[in-house]
Parts: structure tokens; C-alpha cells; sequence
């Protein structure tokens, strides 16, 4: 589950503060790690040498200690946070995190520990305490876990396709940057706040497992963002407009440069002034034209999470709950989810996107693979070496291998790996047709672009959404423009009702940087990618109300 | 290789036992102190201040009756701020070498006098008085992994007899805070806290309950009776009936309204009320303190020393901890200000400045503020306010609650896992969960009863959390919108 941008870079910041975060996100191309002993890190008391043979060490160790199956991560995480207001800088933060974690199933258990200390001493201990969480575990245990096959691999390198590391770029060019587009959105007539900040995570992690997978990832993560508020002269109104035009994505300062804050500024506080005069939404059924930076929040919420296999199975009650896409017998191969035009693939694979990776954090390659087909639904995600037995027979009969998707992870050396969304994305039309297409071929509707407000209910049914923009649609044209809005449906009636896509040209790949999950609860990156769509007579409602 | 310093006041527990604790567990006062001085001792800066976090976080995680995985996690960090006149920034490690430190300070100077001159630069400072910490357990501290599956069992045991599924987590952390700066302050405290919380479904998906709660000291912790709540509750919510949506007098669990309440002090940022952008901005200008905004039997406090709320009594630039008072009988009496805007209002600061305002829910908690949030309430218990009712939905818990319209403080969400209909003040039957777009302002305006409160766990992720302490209510004309085919 999504959380809210601002309370995610929160969150982020302080958890990292009190050593408890780092997160990589993936790319596509296999190049060379850089050595860790370059430039100002020469000084850090492990390269990357050292941390293969510590991983391997904490390995054998828990082998020898009695484990089945054991894995372990040696990870260093950066990441730099620099934040900004009108005309000065609120904060410059740099932190780094490292240490590693041991994983290990003994007699069907799971048990996990974790340490900061990466020595060989510590390692050992560590991989010991491991076994010993294990043991403790064993006795409650009902279902002993059994691990699918995974296609041996010695492993290898991987790094996020970047093209200029963040880390390297000095922090004045940032500064002057953050404070050049917010002038750009101050100098607009009625723009009254405005704050815009650069966060950057990169995390290097070598992977070691007792099946003899030896991985070397270096992932990198950039997200610019700007928000500008306008204030209306009595004080009765203040509306926003963030930049949801700039996504999150697996990828260096090159995509800081690529969002062109300073030139798209104007136009954001020229928007969020007109939100304050814009006509508020008259309560309604409407058709809606969606764009992909308001889309993919909504295919987050309604598809990629009711299908994660984990909370159809009812590991997730507590916290983020279960899902409509359940029983597992009942609903593969036959669900109609959507239209017939809904199409949802995942992977880990799309260049700059955030999920995407050379091995999975069990030591597997990730796939790309299909979840809704023609509108039925035929896989789940999220899926990992112990469940992928679990739908082994579902598999076989439909001619698919009997593998985990690829999709273990965990967010930090200090917490374990566990089933995750991939990237999930919709496939665009084969028309090639664009927003202004949907639009073109609207008679009544609103359009919505950007993403705001979001809510659902705990098994993926009720979700309520709101947006950056809204325009009201009449004879194929935009009036004007509305405010209030927010469109509320359930899950499968709304994408029954999808009725025309963009194409190829139109797709986007949006993302979330925080997605939440597990107790306690890890954080996720992941890109969605779409077009614009049409859903026919949703409900709308006005959100506006006084006291 | 980092010094490994044994530290006889760390807790022991059964699992230490088969291995050498050589690693500490959290810092102790003496240890803060001298790994602070040994950091400030490489400063080279006009102003620095270091803040230490060390400690324990150890959870246990079940699904469908069984332990699932299970984690003790350690870390320490250490966070520098340096400042050239008015020039500053931070950076962190987790890593305790000399060239570690050496390195971290070296950072933190050097990205300073990378950065331009802040206008609302605020100097460190110096020697202040601080409140005892109360907040320590040595039962939350000892809670190792056998100890955790122990207290599971209570509840998984249970639920597998009667034939239910329970799903949960228990967590445990434990550890220490420090701040140092170079004028000569100096805070140290250390807090334990502890959340139990489990959600039990029937095999046919048909009807879910919960329960669960949060303390400092885990001695106070009941997952027995917890268990038999939530068993209760996922038993009676089986095959709920659709009701319309619209507004309905609602009796909310103290859960339920510890959701809701939070969300007010995430809203209650002094500087974004002054700037016109808050639901505490004053229409012509300025703030609503001295306003009545809610009921006048609505009193709001955060207090670090309320024995139920305890938490570690400073902020992380070393303000201390007090009691404050956001708002007494209905009417405003304070917003958050951190150090500058208080100074710029005339006004006592009361938030950390990386906070301003605090957020509840998503697992994380706390924020800027020292001491939680408590309702203070009535004498009645949730059986009384319920025996009341003639008609109205008795809520368990909101969840997925996310802003709509920050101007009314508007959120929406969903009831869960245990929602019923009380008629002629008793529970006749269980309905469907609700969508409800609603403001807890508004909400307090509707109040018609009030019971004893309690402390819960109002977090979204099931972690500790704010420490929140509130009374079971009785609103009218909730607004629910929408219904949930989700049990």
C-alpha cells in the first residue's frame, strides 16, 4: 500500500536517521560494479571482495550450524535528501547504513538475523543466532516450507542503467537547481509557497546463497520533486499541485535534469492558481479519462496488490489485508477482471524502472510474465520460491513453468527478504491513440491527470481516488476546469467498464517510492507503467465541505 | 572493526545466554557520552550537534495460526549537524570506527559550507533541564524469541480451537536516544515500547475480527484477552448485512477513535495555520488558538510524563519535553511551533524542526513531539456507551485513511474487522464495512458521549506507533459514503 509522498521521504529520512532504512531500486544492464574502495569511500572497511567472502562465510556458517538452505546479504545503502522552500535550503542530509543479514530455513523454519559488525567474527555469530530464531520458531509450526527449483546460476553483476551518479554531482549544483525552479514558480502571479527537493538512494549488495549464487548489484534511485501552494486572498482556500508529472525512477541525476524543474514550474503554480477558481464538481456518474500519472496509482491499488499471492493465501491480514482475487482455485484462468482490452504484465526488467534487478534476493532472475490477459486473470506476482510450489499443479496444467517469479526483496540489510511487487503495467492498445484521442471521444466526462488522494478498502474492493487536475469534458472538448474530485467504484465493475486505451506513444511509466507492506513493515519501489484509459459512468463525489 | 563495549546494564536475556553479548544492545548513558564527546572532539565546525539512536527492535510475525518469520534487529546511528555561521547539514552512519566518525563529521562539514546561508538558521543549544525517562521495561527489553512465540501462542492456540484463523504481529523494541551539541548540551533517554495486535478471519472469509494494543511496558500486554476478543468479534461479523450508506450515530472503540484523532495534530503546524494553509488558519488571517473548534468536553494533551505515555522527554535538538496542551475544553490553546517560527510568533517552542506537526499511523510514529497524544475522557465504560444507544454502528477500527481536503482536515477510510449494529443499546447484528469521508473536527463537534480512556495501537502497520490514549465516543451523523464488500 501506497504511502503518501511526503510522509514516505519522512519516514524515510528519520528511519535511516535511526539506521533502519535503505532500499535499491533496479535497472536493466549488466555492467561492472564499481569497485567500493573509489574516490571518498576509500576509506569504508569492506569492499566488495571482502563482502562476497563474509556472505560466503556467514553461509557456511549457518550450514554448519544446521540450516538446510541459507542466504545472506552484505549491503551499504546511501542516500541524500536535500529539501528546499521559496528561497532557502531547509536541510542537506547525507546518511549511510550498512551491515548484512542472515537468512535460513532449518527443518521447514525460517529464522533471520542481522548485525552491523560485517567482520568474520561477526558474520559467524550471527548466522548462528539465525538458526537459533529458527529453532525457536519450529515448534509452531503447521505447514513445514519447501522451496521450488530455481535454474542454477553462479550469479554475476548488475547495475542501474545510470548515466551520471547522483553522489558524485556537487551539492551546490543541487541547491542552485532547487532554488532556480522555485523562483520560476514564485514568479507567477498568486503562487504563494512553494517547496521542491531532490532524494537519491543507492544501495550496493552482494548476495550469497548455499545453492551457489554469488551476486554484486549496485542499484540507484532518484526522485526530484516540486509542490507549489496557492492561498487565496481571504483565507478561505489553498490548493496544491505537486509535480506527479515527474516519476520516481531507478535511474541517476540525469533524471533530475530530464524533469526541467525550472521549466515546468511556471506552468505547476499557474495550475494550482487556477485550482482556487476552478468549478467545484457536481456530485455524479461520469465517463473518465485518466491519465497514466493518475492511472498508475489506481492500477497499484486495485491490480497489482489484490494480486499478490501472499495475501490471497491470508498472510497479510493484519496489516494490509487479504484480497478479493482468492481462493486460488476459484479465480486462475477464469476471473474476469476487466475488460477484454486489459492486458497486465510484470516484470523486473523495463530500463529506469524501479523494481527492476538482475537476481531477486533469493539468488533468482526475475521473468517477465503475464497477470491479466484479454481481461482474465492468470497469474499472481509477488511470488517467491516457497509459494511458487504452491501453485505448482495450476502451472503445470497450464503449460507455464513451476518457478518464483523473482520477486523476493528486502528493503535494507537489517530487515529479511520476502515476496514483493514487481513492476506491474498495463499494455497499451494497438491503435496508437492518445489523450487527446480519449478526450476527442468523450461527450460528457471529466479528465483527470496527476495523482493525489487514494484509499482502499482492506480486501481491494472499494477504492476512492482523487488527482492533481480535473477537467470537464463536453462534446469532446475541455471546458474548464473543476475541483473537489475525487471517484469512488468497486474493483471489478470499474475495469469492466474500461472501453477505449492509448497506445504505445502514450505510455508512461509512473511509480511509487514507498510501497508498505509486511510486519514490521518494509518499503518497496516500484514503477507502473500505462495509458491513458476511459472508464465509462463512475461515480464521483465533492469532496469540499464546511464546517 | 567496531569496539565492542560489554555494557552490564543491557538487558540479558534467555537467548543472550548462548552467546557472548559482545555487541551492545543500546547505548548507555556513559557510552552516549563518550562516543558524543569523541565526535565532537573531531569537530571542526562553528556548531555541531550529534544525535545517537541505538536499540533493539524484536518482532515475531504470525499468519494462519503460525510463526511465519521472525527478527531481532540492532542498530546504532549516529547523526552529525554541523554549521558554519548560517550554513548547515547532516549526515549519518551506523558504522562506530574512529575513521567512520572521522568520516561522518568530515561530511557533514564539508556539505555545510557547500550550502547557502539559511535565513532561519537557529543556533544550537546549550545546557537545558530535562524530565526523568520513565518509558523503560525490563519486560519489553527481554522480549527474545521464545518469549515472543510463548506470547503467540496464547493467541494462536486459541483461535486453531476454535476453529478460526489468527494473523498478527508482536513487537518489541528497546533503546536509547542521546543529543550533544558543542554548546555543552547534553540529553539522554532510553524507551521500550511494544505492540500486540491480531486479526482473526473464519476459513470461509466470511467474518474478521481484531484486536490488539500497544505499551511501553509489555507486562501490560493481554493477548489472552485480546485473542478472545477478536475471536468473539470474527465470529459475530460473520455474513453482515449491507446498510445504506449515509450519516449514522457511531459508538467508536477507543481504536477507532485513536485513528482519527491523530490525524488532528498531524494537522496543527503553527507556521502553516499563520501561512493560511491549514485547517487552523483563521479566515482574514492568523491562527484559530483561543477559537472553540470542537465540543467543550474535548481536551487534547501530549505529556511525556503521564505514566501512560511516556516517552523519551526531549526532542531531537535537545528541547525538552513538556506538557502541552493543544486543546482544552473545545477551544485551541496551541499549535506545534518548532524553534524559529516561535521565535518569529512570540510563542514557546514545543516540536522538534525536522517535525511540525506529527503524523500517526504507517508503522512509524512519534515525530517532533515528546509525550504522545491523550483524549482525556469520562468515567464509562464501551459497555455502557454501547447500552445507551438506541440505534447507531458500533466500530472496532478505521483503516486505509488517507487526506482528501486538508482545509476541513477531511480524510477518508474504511471500518474493519469487527462492525455492528446496536439497537436499543444492544449488538444486533454485524454489517458490511463502511467508506466513510469524514473530519475528526467535525466529528468532535457531533460528540455526545465519552468514556475511560485506554491506551491503543491507532497505527496503520501494526508497529508501536504514537503512544495514544483515548476514550470510547458516541458521535452523531457520521458520514459514511460508500459501502465495502471486504471482510
Amino acid at each position: 500500500m501506497a504511502l503518501p509522498r511526503r510522509d514516505f521521504l519522512v519516514g524515510t529520512a528519520a528511519a535511516v536517521a535511526a539506521g533502519a532504512l535503505g532500499a535499491p531500486p533496479a535497472g536493466a544492464l549488466a555492467l561492472p560494479v564499481p569497485g567500493a574502495g573509489r574516490g571518498r569511500d576509500a576509506e569504508r572497511f569492506f569492499t566488495s571482495d571482502d563482502a562476497r567472502e563474509l556472505a560466503k562465510l556467514a553461509v557456511d556458517a549457518a550450514r554448519q550450524a544446521g540450516a538446510g538452505y541459507a542466504d545472506c546479504r552484505v549491503s551499504r545503502n546511501r542516500t541524500q535528501n536535500v529539501f528546499t522552500r521559496e528561497r532557502r535550503v531547509q536541510g542537506v542530509q547525507d546518511n549511510e547504513t550498512s551491515g548484512f543479514g542472515v537468512r535460513v530455513l532449518v527443518d521447514g523454519a525460517w529464522g533471520f538475523a542481522a548485525s552491523r559488525d560485517v567482520s568474520r567474527d561477526e558474520v559467524a555469530r550471527v548466522a548462528r543466532l539465525a538458526v537459533a530464531q529458527a529453532r525457536a520458531n519450529r515448534p509452531s509450526l503447521l505447514r513445514p516450507v519447501s522451496l521450488a527449483p530455481k535454474e542454477p546460476t553462479p550469479g554475476g553483476t548488475w547495475r542501474s542503467p545510470i548515466r551520471t551518479d547522483p553522489f558524485e554531482v556537487p551539492v551546490e549544483d543541487k541547491v542552485a537547481l532547487l532554488l532556480a525552479a522555485n523562483e520560476a514558480a514564485l514568479k507567477v502571479r498568486g503562487s504563494r509557497f512553494v517547496s521542491s527537493s531532490m532524494f537519491f538512494l543507492r544501495e550496493e549488495k552482494t548476495f550469497a546463497s548455499s545453492d551457489d549464487t554469488v551476486t554484486v548489484q549496485t542499484i540507484y534511485r532518484a526522485q526530484p520533486s516540486l509542490t507549489v501552494t496557492a492561498v487565496s486572498s481571504d483565507f478561505r482556500d489553498f490548493q496544491t499541485r505537486e509535480s506527479t508529472d515527474v516519476p520516481p525512477r531507478g535511474l541517476g541525476y540525469e533524471h533530475v535534469v530530464d524533469a526541467r524543474l525550472v521549466e515546468n514550474a511556471p506552468r505547476w503554480a499557474e495550475e494550482a492558481v487556477a485550482k482556487l477558481s476552478a468549478k467545484p464538481v457536481e456530485v455524479g456518474r461520469y465517463d473518465l479519462v485518466l491519465h497514466p500519472t493518475n492511472l498508475w496509482l489506481t492500477i497499484h491499488e486495485t491490480i497489482a496488490h489484490p494480486t499478490e499471492f501472499d495475501r490471497a493465501l491470508g498472510y497479510e491480514a493484519n496489516y494490509a489485508g487479504t484480497s478479493f482475487v482468492s481462493p486460488p482455485e476459484k479465480v486462475l484462468g477464469t476471473l474476469q477482471y476487466g475488460s477484454p482490452i486489459l492486458n497486465i504484465r510484470g516484470d523486473r526488467s523495463e530500463p529506469g524502472s524501479l523494481s527492476a534487478a538482475g537476481w531477486d534476493d533469493e539468488g533468482v532472475v526475475p521473468h517477465e510474465f503475464d497477470i491479466i490477459k484479454d481481461g482474465v486473470f492468470v497469474d499472481y506476482h509477488a511470488t517467491t520460491r516457497d509459494q511458487a510450489q504452491l501453485l505448482a499443479d495450476y502451472y503445470r496444467r497450464a503449460g507455464k513453468p513451476v518457478r518464483s517469479h523473482g520477486n523476493s526483496y528486502a528493503q535494507s540489510w537489517a530487515d529479511v527478504q520476502f515476496q514483493r511487487m514487481p513492476n506491474v503495467s498495463q499494455v497499451p492498445g494497438d491503435k496508437d491513440l492518445k489523450w487527446e484521442d480519449l478526450i476527442a471521444a468523450t461527450d460528457r466526462g471529466i479528465a483527470i491527470v496527476g495523482d493525489a488522494s487514494f484509499s482502499i478498502d482492506q480486501q481491494r474492493y472499494n477504492g476512492q481516488f482523487g488527482g492533481q487536475l480535473f477537467y470537464e469534458i463536453k462534446g469532446g472538448k475541455v471546458v474548464g476546469m473543476l475541483k473537489d474530485v475525487v471517484y469512488q467504484f468497486r474493483t471489478p465493475e470499474f475495469w469492466k467498464s474500461m472501453d477505449l486505451i492509448g497506445g504505445r506513444s502514450s505510455y508512461i511509466l509512473c511509480g511509487a517510492f514507498g510501497d508498505a507492506k509486511g510486519q514490521p513493515v518494509q518499503s518497496n519501489a516500484v514503477s507502473h507503467g500505462c495509458v491513458p484509459s476511459r472508464f465509462r459512468n463512475v461515480n464521483v463525489i465533492n469532496t469540499g465541505r464546511q464546517a | 572493526m567496531s569496539p565492542r563495549i560489554l555494557d552490564p546494564g543491557a538487558p540479558r536475556s534467555l537467548f543472550d545466554a548462548h552467546e557472548a553479548a559482545d555487541a551492545p544492545r543500546y547505548l548507555s548513558r556513559a557510552e552516549a557520552e563518550a562516543l558524543a564527546r569523541k565526535v565532537l572532539s573531531y569537530a571542526t565546525a562553528d556548531e555541531t550537534r550529534v544525535v545517537l539512536t541505538s536499540g533493539a527492535r524484536m518482532g515475531t510475525r504470525f499468519a494462519v495460526n503460525q510463526i511465519t518469520t521472525s527478527g531481532d534487529r540492532y542498530d546504532v546511528t549516529v547523526s552529525v549537524r554541523s554549521s558554519a555561521g548560517r550554513r548547515s547539514a547532516t549526515a549519518t552512519t551506523n558504522a562506530l570506527d574512529d575513521a567512520s566518525l572521522r568520516r561522518v563529521v568530515e561530511s557533514a562539514e564539508r556539505l555545510a559550507r557547500l550550502s547557502p546561508e539559511d535565513p532561519e538558521a537557529m543556533p544550537e543549544l546549550g545546557a537545558q533541564q530535562y524530565g526523568e525517562g520513565r518509558g523503560w521495561s525490563e519486560a519489553t527489553a527481554a522480549m527474545e524469541p521464545a518469549r515472543r512465540a510463548a506470547l503467540i501462542a496464547q493467541v494462536t492456540g486459541p483461535a486453531r480451537e476454535a476453529g478460526l484463523e489468527s494473523t498478527g504481529y508482536l513487537e518489541g523494541a528497546a533503546g536509547s536516544t542521546a543529543v550533544a551539541t558543542s554548546k555543552g548540551l547534553f540529553a539522554y533517554g532510553r524507551q521500550t515500547e511494544s505492540v500486540l495486535t491480531t486479526t482473526v478471519r473464519t476459513k470461509d472469509g466470511t467474518g474478521s475480527g481484531w484486536g490488539g494494543g500497544a505499551h511501553w511496558d509489555a507486562a501490560r500486554l493481554d493477548p489472552a484477552a485480546m485473542a478472545e476478543t477478536a475471536i468473539r468479534k470474527a465470529r459475530l461479523s460473520q455474513n453482515p448485512v449491507a446498510i445504506e450508506p449515509g450519516r449514522y450515530t457511531v459508538i467508536l472503540e477507543p481504536t477507532a477513535v485513536g485513528n482519527l484523532l491523530q490525524l488532528v495534530l498531524g494537522a496543527a503546524n503553527a507556521r502553516a495555520a499563520d501561512e493560511g494553509r491549514s485547517f487552523f488558519t483563521k479566515p482574514g488571517g492568523g491562527t484559530k488558538i483561543g477559537m472553540k473548534v470542537v465540543d467543550e468536553r474535548v481536551t487534547l494533551v501530549s505529556d511525556p510524563m503521564d505514566p501512560d505515555t511516556h516517552t523519551v522527554p526531549f526532542t531531537l535538538d535537545g528541547l525538552p519535553g513538556k506538557r502541552v496542551v493543544w486543546i482544552e475544553n473545545g477551544v485551541v490553546r496551541n499549535l506545534a511551533y518548532d524553534r524559529y517560527w516561535a521565535e518569529k510568533q512570540g510563542r514557546e517552542p514545543n516540536v522538534g524542526t525536522a517535525g511540525g506537526g506529527f503524523g500517526g499511523g504507517g508503522g512509524g510514529g512519534g515525530g517532533g513531539i515528546p509525550g504522545g497524544l491523550k483524549m482525556l475522557g469520562g468515567d464509562a465504560s464501551l459497555e455502557d456507551l454501547v447500552r445507551d444507544t438506541r440505534r447507531g454502528l458500533l466500530v472496532t477500527r478505521f483503516w486505509y485513511i488517507r487526506p482528501v481536503d486538508p482545509r476541513t482536515i477531511l480524510y477518508t477510510g474504511l471500518t474493519r474487522d469487527g462492525t455492528f449494529l446496536i439497537e436499543n443499546g444492544k449488538i444486533t447484528r454485524a454489517v458490511k464495512n463502511l467508506r466513510f469521508n469524514e473530519s475528526p473536527i467535525f466529528m468532535l463537534n457531533n460528540l455526545e458521549a465519552m468514556g475511560r480512556p485506554v491506551r491503543v495501537s491507532a497505527s496503520e502497520g501494526g508497529g508501536p506507533g504514537l503512544a495514544v490514549v483515548v476514550p470510547p465516543i458516541r458521535v452523531r451523523d457520521f458520514t459514511f459514503s460508500s459501502i465495502s464488500d471486504a471482510v
